[in-house]
């Protein structure tokens, strides 16, 4: 069966979005193009964030998008790499983290 | 083995003019200019001649558009060399970039450079020198010296600042050497601020996709080839990859292709189509003929005319003749636009 999930070429038809709702998709990439601009976060380490973040939100057209816009800024594989590991301490923590609930569940419960 | 091992110019035409550029998917680079209202290139007041004097290399890079090799054994005729003095001596010409393959494997490449100077009023040679040349062989160690007291403008690939992927791009140890060599070359003076002597790199990407933003680069690379090793050198420029030759066969066999045009189309920027090289510049091969630019050259799309040759071709009513395009052209009109003096717009 073909496979209707992640397919790669849909990527390219992201700003088919605007067809069925003109006004918020353009307002969304008028954002998205603003976001990514040179500010006082260079463009560089945005896409460096972005990276990071996608794979933290799983989405692998983000990654094959951040992935090449990286190596179009110069950033090296090993600072891609590193920036993963940041969204996955992150992410990681964050469920680590839930265990301190849990502990005080268990406390609470036990006598 | 004296053969290329790139597939050959009518395929690559093949590749570049169908597929996907027949199939409605994406548009030809003529027809892209006209949905940009650009009228047809044409030729302008002739200022760089760029010559190939053969593609004989000590290297041979994976992008290399050339070819080139230890086995090419293409090379300048004598006859072709003197008749391009007399094209410098009886037309204004700015500059002559002398590459190849490795240029200064040509025998009479000393002796071609020296001509320049004394017979020309050519005001600068520049020289695209591959650097790891100078520690080749012992003849050419005084290369350094030669090229200062001849004023020669440098310009050197150096895909990237660090050793991986220079390797990977121009061969094992291909890093190293160049180190050594662009020290050599500041010790005759060459990318000191205060030396007149110039020395510019080149960056291209080591794959598919575009090069970073010029300017940035260009300080990230200083930075650490000063900081890592001390050197210096004066400008750097990205150029980007054009889809012919070995570069295309890599394309191809890691199912780039598409995408990799795709990515070039649709960063089609008009502005670099007011600078393009090929408007100012001809492209003279080994053989003498006359090619809009190097990369026509390896397509062997020859200049708009019957005259088409050194021997024939009146350069002045070069001017106004329409440039011989085709898709690989969108590789100096993608992002920031691409020469070989880098970015154009
Ligand atoms: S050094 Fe230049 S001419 Fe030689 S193989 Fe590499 S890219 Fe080609
Ligand atoms: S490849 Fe570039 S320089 Fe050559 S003819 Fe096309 S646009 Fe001009």
């Amino acid at each position: 069966m073909k496979n209707e999930y992640y397919n790669s070429e849909d990527l390219k038809k992201f700003t088919n979005i605007t067809d069925w709702n003109k006004e918020l998709g353009d307002k969304f990439f008028n954002y998205y193009e603003s976001v990514f601009a040179e500010g006082k976060l260079s463009s560089r380490e945005k896409s460096l964030i972005a990276l990071a973040v996608s794979h933290v939100v799983q989405c692998p057209y983000c990654i094959d998008a951040y992935t090449k816009d990286g190596l179009e800024k110069g950033v090296e594989k090993e600072e891609m790499m590193e920036a993963v590991h940041v969204g996955a301490a992150i992410k990681s923590g964050a469920v680590l983290v839930h265990g301190v609930q849990m502990m005080n569940r268990y406390n609470k419960l036990s006598m | 083995m004296n053969k290329s091992r790139t597939m050959n110019v009518s395929k690559q035409l093949d590749i570049l003019n169908n597929g996907i550029f027949s199939n409605g998917k994406l548009p030809l680079f003529k027809e892209k200019l006209k949905e940009v209202n650009i009228p047809d290139i044409k030729k302008v007041q002739l200022k760089i001649l760029q010559l190939n004097i053969g593609y004989m290399c000590n290297q041979t890079c994976s992008h290399c558009h050339v070819d080139a090799g230890p086995n090419r054994k293409e090379m300048m005729s004598l006859k072709v060399l003197n008749r391009c003095l007399s094209l410098m001596i009886e037309n204004k010409i700015e500059t002559v970039d002398i590459t190849g393959g490795a240029p200064e494997m040509h025998p009479n490449f000393k002796w071609f450079v020296k001509r320049i100077r004394e017979k020309t009023k050519v005001d600068e040679i520049i020289v695209r020198s591959n650097l790891t040349i100078i520690l080749a062989n012992k003849k050419f160690f005084d290369l350094p010296n030669f090229f200062a007291d001849n004023r020669i403008h440098i310009i050197s690939s150096l895909p990237f600042y660090n050793r991986e992927k220079t390797d990977n791009q121009r061969g094992k140890g291909v890093f190293d050497k160049s180190i050594l060599a662009l020290k050599e070359l500041n010790k005759v003076g060459y990318g000191k601020a205060n030396s007149n002597l110039k020395l510019d790199l080149v960056y291209n990407p080591s794959g598919a996709f575009l090069p970073p933003d010029q300017e940035s680069l260009e300080t990230k690379f200083k930075e650490k080839l000063y900081n890592d090793f001390k050197i210096e050198f004066n400008n750097l420029f990205t150029i980007t990859n054009l889809p012919i030759s070995r570069f295309l066969d890599y394309l191809i066999a890691s199912d780039n292709y598409e995408e990799y045009m795709e990515t070039l189309v649709s960063r089609f920027n008009p502005n670099a189509t007011k600078e393009l090289m090929c408007k100012n510049t001809i492209s003279i091969s080994w053989e003498g003929y006359i090619y809009d630019c190097d990369f026509n050259q390896m397509l062997d799309l020859k200049i708009n005319s019957k005259n088409n040759t050194v021997f024939n071709c009146k350069i002045e009513g070069l001017v106004d003749k329409k440039i011989e395009i085709s898709q690989h052209c969108y590789g100096c009109t993608a992002g920031a636009g691409s020469s070989c003096q880098g970015t154009i717009a």
